[in-house]
């Protein structure tokens, strides 16, 4: 590693050591404050949506405040060239639990639909359970289960809005490579314009999912209680539209930063961290699109 | 005191080494069930026992060579007789040794396990089959093909001593936790399938002598069988955790010889209605089920303070009520009816309970979501427990459930 | 020896402070503190408290099981208790309790001034008192805390009242924290060694909490995904976990032990590298075998990704499934064995001493290996039918959690607490420590291998008569046990808190100990290692 080949000059300070901060602390009691909140709120022990709001606002303030700050600190020259390692470490390791996560949600479809039903119906060994339990099942996908929990649904077909939306989130992830492009080679303004094509797709993305649900909802009745059908499918495309949403708000802050003179051709880290999230939420999709809507 | 005594006892066992205990434990055979698995009554448990020794056994010659070597060292190798530290660090060749040495001892236990594996997996060609349910907290047995279905819970007799502060001690009840009101009857010599499953949570049947172990989960049926050989009575409990009365959901395997598990099954499906359910307090005419213990008839423990149960209309039903509802219903709605809300909810106060009683009649004999169905109770006592719970418990709705209503309504 | 050396003196670090943001002053400094001392005396103090409270839970578990019959307390708040029990001790003790060694020794042992990413760090610390206070808070809800086993398996766990979401959001917070902490060691180690510290030559601590990070990124995210399927299937609606619905409540199982199993080896790999940090330093040896024992750390964590259900043999999976599970965990025995053959290995034909850490250290690898044996015998599927859920297992995992897990942090702090504290703890009292522990414990937990073969389930409050005489023996360990914690508990605070007359200590404190932290002075300045020292080209001191 490069790290080894460099001298260490003692006036050279090559660790970046940040001040004590309250940052961290005020982050946690907002967080404390909304789960706490969302607790009772779903034990039906209404707390009224004032701790839930201060919670929120205390969050949103903070998480704003210390990335301004890490900016600040990151325009004014403090960081070293290690510290930016460490941001893309840290980052690609945080985008790994991520997918971990999502490996959950997916682990849920594929056991669902490579075991739970086809037990139900009385695959592999499980004759008695189907016989006894669920006579008339049948081992079909998309299912809401022998009970067909939250009755009969219809599914979105793959290839009006979800093929659409995969067009956007593909054609997004070319746009923001086209702006790294050319941020590395010092043309902001194209820079900030490809950002905001991105930022532009991302919207459209939520836009049509928003939809979608809508439809769902209110026209094909299939919801999130519609049996392990509706349960995976909500769950998977909604944090998925989740950590979207995210990363459309990331990408609109990075094009702000972009528009008030961030970031150099060679050292911008904030802003690829944005873009291999982007990146990520895309892959996902791709995950998506195949397991959940086509086959 | 005699508390105190046997602390002191398990002190003084603890503190003269466990292997004095050991000492006094091995009196008794290696196959004591007291310390060590049983050998239990069926092929597969011999098999598993003998698994189980011969990876104790391949442990201990392990341990001995390993912590042989260990104290050894610490022994020989401490500073006041070794001052002088060597400087070896590195051997392919040992490690290697020692990678390929745990290897082959491992095949060697793998290899006879699989194969027990693969025998207890083997349902095929069973000669009967007994579809068990877990419910919180209590089995049901049904004989498929045969129309005789019962239910076993712990005996009343556990029951009344396992109350918190119920001043009975244990020890003067019969296999005090380990005894059900019905016994699950088998044959002996005969391969019997069991189908396992749940109405509600995740629980667990296990009995040790025959070496078999399932959970029951909700909507989907477990496999399992038996071939036991000896006749006896084999007892084991509930192993998954499935709410407050977890350690209270005792089986009891009654197992007979072939001509008497006939006349048994004739016995049950002759008078089915009364021998299948022997009901925690009897109020019938005495049940003189063959399977049952004899627990159920014993007198009626005293339970503790009887409510006011003043505005009550029928004031023998109430006594008999109360006994009913402590011992089926308290473990959920709580003795005091309050229920634990919100999965368990008030009896005090409860809507349905001032409602239609046909409403409440039918929702105690065949249950509702989480709560279990009670039909193994009898006619007169639903009617008795019903009652109870309408004028006790803080409510007075003043009306009386008759036994002839909970038949229609059946 | 010292081949290992630091470029210059590191005295004038205090000097430099003044340039350094110092600490603030008061409980300020505490929570607003970024250095990587402070935030490991945090989180010690932290995992301290989770064990007395987690510890008091136990007594409450034990004196119920003093006897047959309910004496007590409801069965209700039985099944609390051991919850919250292996809730608190798992996550609020053990793997704090490593967390801020990792915090206080990394960075010192590799030679850099702080971990990579302080204000994280800090968020991830402060995360667990605030989830604790959520978790510990329903214990005072109508209903009480949660009561379905720290496993969460539903349909049970659906049950819960109140404190239902609680627990969820706690265990949210949890993942956090703990993801959070894994990616700051991850970054720390990989990218701020010393110069001439190559992966090689890191002290093999150091390497196995930068697998266990791993293993922690990889894992709490999907613990986190389970509970909120749980969240859902309860409030709104969905069927993961219902076959009505076509889900499965075995499917929790499943995905809840894709996280379980590798979170015990989370729970044992640092103490693998605390004890192969210790044995040499009092063996006056190096460790035997560095780079296996790297390869088996890393072989373990891989494993431990393959054989989950293990912990499921009894729940009906397929037969080839159940083969597979068998075989590969019988496989952990292997590298696991290299480790304990190594640890020998270094002490053979060492000049050993036997100080208090070095007394947990073997006290370690004698009972840790125990539990290692009845872990095999529970591998062996076809005889877990016998052992599953009974107290077999409990006896198994107590065995390596508490004379594995703890004792190895025991044996850390009286390593280390020196270096932190600047004074030397009380040798006598740590070996009467020593002694008592070693022989409670086994009492405590001993008996109950025999309970468990003899057909006594887990997790319940009351039992068949038979089995009294084992219970009461490990009720007496289990109140002895503890109370032997106070010589500790004494031992270390005068060391942190009461310093008068004790000892101080040298900057080499251990004769035999090597590695960068030996070279600064104790207690160790608030700031070490600003500018990174040099490690020499032949093998790193801490082999
Ligand atoms: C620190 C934590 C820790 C560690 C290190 C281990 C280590 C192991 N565990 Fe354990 N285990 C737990 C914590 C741990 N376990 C917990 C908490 C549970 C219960 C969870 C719950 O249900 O609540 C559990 C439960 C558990 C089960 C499920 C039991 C059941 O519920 O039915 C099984 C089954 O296979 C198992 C196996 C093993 C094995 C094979 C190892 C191996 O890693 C051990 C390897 C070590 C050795 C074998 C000793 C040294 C080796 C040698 C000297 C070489 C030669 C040896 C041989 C050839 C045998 N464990
Ligand atoms: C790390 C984990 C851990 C630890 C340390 C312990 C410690 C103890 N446990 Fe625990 N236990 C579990 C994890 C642990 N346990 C788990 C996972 C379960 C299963 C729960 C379930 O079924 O869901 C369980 C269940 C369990 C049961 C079974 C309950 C049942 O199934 O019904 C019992 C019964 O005896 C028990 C007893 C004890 C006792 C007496 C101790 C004693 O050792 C306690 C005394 C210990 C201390 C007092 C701490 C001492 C250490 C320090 C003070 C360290 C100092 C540190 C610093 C200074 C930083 N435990
Ligand atoms: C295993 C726990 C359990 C046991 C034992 C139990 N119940 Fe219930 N009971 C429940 C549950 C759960 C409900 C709520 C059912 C629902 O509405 O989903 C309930 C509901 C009721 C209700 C309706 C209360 C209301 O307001 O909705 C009555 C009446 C009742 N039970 C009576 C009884 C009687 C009488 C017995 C004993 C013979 C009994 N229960 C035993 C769990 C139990
Ligand atoms: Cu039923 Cu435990
Ligand atoms: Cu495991």
């Amino acid at each position: 590693m490069a790290t080894h080949a460099a001298a260490s000059d003692s006036h050279n300070r090559r660790y970046f050591v940040p001040p004590p901060s309250a940052w961290p602390f005020m982050l946690t009691i907002a967080l404390g404050t909304i789960l706490y909140s969302v607790s009772m709120y779903l034990e039906e022990r209404h707390p009224g949506p004032i701790p839930f709001v201060l919670g929120g606002a205390l969050f949103v303030y903070i998480v704003f405040t210390w990335f301004r700050g890490v900016a600040l600190e990151s325009e004014t020259g403090q960081y070293s060239p290690q510290v930016d390692r460490t941001y893309r470490l840290g980052m690609s390791w945080f985008i790994f639990s991520e997918v971990m996560f999502f490996a959950a949600f997916f682990g849920a479809l594929f056991y669902a639909r490579e075991l739970s039903v086809p037990w139900l119906s009385g695959e592999g060994a499980r004759v008695s359970t189907n016989e006894y339990l669920w006579p008339l099942f049948e081992n079909v996908w998309p299912t809401n289960g022998p009970a067909a929990i939250g009755g009969e649904f219809k599914t979105i077909s793959p290839w009006h809005l979800p093929l659409i939306n995969t067009l956007l989130l593909l054609t997004s992830s070319v746009t923001i490579t086209f702006a790294h492009h050319a941020l590395k080679e010092g043309h902001r303004k194209a820079t900030i314009l490809w950002m905001w094509a991105t930022i532009a797709l991302g919207a459209t993305f939520l836009y049509f999912q928003v939809t979608e649900y809508i439809e769902a909802y209110h026209e094909l009745n299939l919801t999130l209680g519609s049996g392990i059908y509706g349960s995976t499918f909500f769950m998977l495309t909604g944090f998925h539209g989740m950590h979207v949403t995210l990363g459309t708000i990331m990408m609109i802050s990075v094009t702000g930063r972009l528009m008030s003179g961030h970031f150099k051709p060679e050292s911008h880290f904030g802003f690829e961290g944005v873009a291999w999230y982007w990146h990520f939420v895309d892959v996902v999709w791709v995950g998506l699109f195949i397991f959940v809507y086509i086959l | 005191m005699s508390n105190l005594i046997r602390g002191l006892r398990g002190l003084a066992l603890a503190m003269t080494g466990m292997a004095g205990s050991f000492a006094a434990r091995a009196a008794d055979t290696m196959e004591s069930a007291y310390w060590n698995l049983p050998k239990g009554v069926t092929d597969i448990s011999n098999e598993v026992w003998h698994l189980h020794m011969a990876a104790f056994w391949v442990c201990v010659v392990i341990a001995i060579v390993v912590f042989g070597v260990m104290f050894y060292s610490i022994f020989a190798h401490r500073r006041s007789k070794h001052p002088v530290p060597a400087t070896f660090h590195h051997s392919t060749t040992v490690e290697i040794i020692w990678t390929i040495i745990p290897f082959v001892i491992l095949i060697g236990l793998a290899v006879p396990a699989a194969g027990t594996l693969i025998k207890q997996y083997d349902t095929r060609n069973a000669e009967m089959t007994v579809k068990i349910t877990g419910y919180q907290w209590k089995w049901q047995y049904e004989y498929v093909g045969e129309g005789v279905s019962f239910f076993s819970t712990l005996d009343p007799e556990s029951n009344n001593a396992r109350q918190l502060h119920s001043g009975i001690d244990p020890k003067t009840v019969p296999h005090y936790l380990h005894n059900t009101d019905n016994y699950l009857v088998l044959p002996v010599g005969k391969k019997v399938r069991f189908l396992l499953t749940s109405n509600d949570v995740i629980h667990g049947w296990w009995v040790p002598d025959l070496a078999i172990k399932k959970d029951a989960i909700p909507g989907y049926i477990n496999e399992m069988w038996t071939q036991i050989n000896e006749p006896g009575i084999y007892r084991g409990q509930c192993t998954v955790l499935c709410g407050r009365d977890h350690g209270f959901m005792p089986i009891v395997v009654h197992a007979m010889s072939a001509a008497d598990y006939a006349a048994w099954l004739a016995k049950q499906k002759g008078g089915a209605e009364v021998a299948a359910a022997a009901p925690v307090v009897a109020t019938d005419a005495a049940v003189d089920a063959p399977v049952a213990p004899a627990a159920a008839e014993a007198a009626p423990v005293e339970v503790a303070a009887s409510s006011p149960a003043a505005a009550a209309p029928a004031a023998v039903d109430a006594k008999a009520g109360e006994k009913l509802f402590l011992g089926n219903c308290a473990a959920c709605h709580q003795a005091t009816g309050a229920g634990l809300p919100p999965t368990f909810p008030a009896l005090t106060g409860s809507k349905v309970v001032a409602g239609p009683i046909d409403a409440q009649i039918t929702q105690v004999l065949k249950g509702k979501n989480a709560m279990p169905p009670f039909a193994q109770l009898s006619d007169a006592d639903i009617a008795a427990v019903v009652t109870y719970t309408r004028n006790n418990l803080g409510n007075k709705v003043g009306d009386t459930a008759s036994a002839e209503q909970v038949k229609k309504l059946r | 020896m010292a081949n290992t050396h630091a470029h210059h003196d590191h005295g004038h670090d205090h000097a430099h402070d003044h340039e350094h943001h110092g600490p603030d002053k008061g409980v300020m400094r505490w929570i607003k503190t970024t250095n990587h001392k402070d935030l490991g005396t945090l989180y010690l103090w932290f995992s301290f408290i989770m064990f007395f409270i987690g510890g008091l839970m136990s007594l409450v578990i034990r004196a119920e099981l003093f006897q047959p019959g309910m004496q007590f307390i409801d069965p209700e708040f039985y099944n609390q208790m051991i919850t919250l029990h292996a809730l608190v001790m798992i996550f609020g003790g053990v793997m704090p309790g490593f967390v801020g060694l990792a915090n206080w020794m990394v960075p010192m042992m590799i030679g850099c001034s702080d971990l990579a990413l302080p204000r994280v760090n800090n968020w991830g610390f402060w995360i667990l008192p605030f989830a604790f206070s959520m978790l510990l808070s329903t214990l005072f809800l109508p209903g009480g805390g949660p009561a379905g086993g720290w496993t969460l398996y539903p349909p049970l766990v659906l049950q819960g009242g109140a404190s239902f979401p609680l627990t969820i959001f706690a265990i949210h917070m949890l993942g956090i924290s703990s993801i959070t902490g894994a990616i700051n060691v991850v970054v720390t180690i990989m990218n701020m060694r010393a110069p001439g510290m190559t992966l090689l030559k890191m002290p093999l601590f150091v390497w196995t909490w930068l697998i266990t990070a791993y293993l922690l990124i990889a894992v709490m995210p999907v613990l986190a995904g389970a509970v909120t399927m749980l969240l859902t299937d309860k409030y709104f609606g969905t069927s993961f976990f219902n076959a009505a619905g076509g889900g499965d409540p075995v499917m929790f199982e499943h995905i809840f032990w894709f996280f379980g199993h590798p979170e015990v080896y989370i729970m044992i790999l640092p103490a693998f590298g605390i004890v192969s940090t210790i044995i040499p330093t009092f063996a006056r040896k190096r460790l035997f075998g560095y780079d296996s024992m790297v390869y088996a750390v890393a072989s373990i964590a891989f494993l431990s990704f393959i054989v989950w259900a293990h912990h499921m043999f009894t729940v009906g999976i397929p037969l080839a499934g159940e083969l597979f599970f068998m075989f590969s965990t019988m496989l952990i025995a292997v590298p696991t064995g290299v480790k304990v053959f190594n640890w020998l290995a270094t002490m053979w034909r060492g000049s050993m001493t036997y100080e208090t850490p070095m007394l947990f250290a073997i006290g370690f690898v004698f009972l840790f290996t125990i539990g290692g044996f009845s872990g095999i015998m529970l591998a062996l599927a076809p005889v877990d039918f016998q052992y599953h859920n009974s107290y077999f297992v409990v006896a198994h995992f107590h065995y390596v959690l508490v004379p594995g897990a703890i004792f190895s942090i025991i044996a850390a702090i009286y390593y280390w607490i020196p270096k932190w504290t600047g004074v030397m703890y009380d040798e006598r009292l740590g070996k009467i420590h020593f002694w008592l522990s070693a022989i409670f414990i086994n009492v405590t937990f001993f008996p109950q291998h025999f309970v468990g073969l003899a057909g006594m389930p887990r997790r319940i409050p009351d039992y068949a008569v038979q089995f009294t005489d084992f219970n009461v023996i490990s009720t007496y360990g289990a109140f002895l046990y503890f109370i032997a914690q106070f010589i500790m508990i004494y031992n270390f605070l005068r060391c942190a808190i009461w310093r008068k007359g004790m000892v101080p200590a040298t900057a080499q404190v251990w004769e035999g100990a090597q590695g960068l932290e030996w070279t600064v002075p104790s207690p160790a300045p608030y700031h070490t290692f600003e500018d990174p020292p040099h490690v020499g080209d032949e093998p790193a001191a801490a082999h």
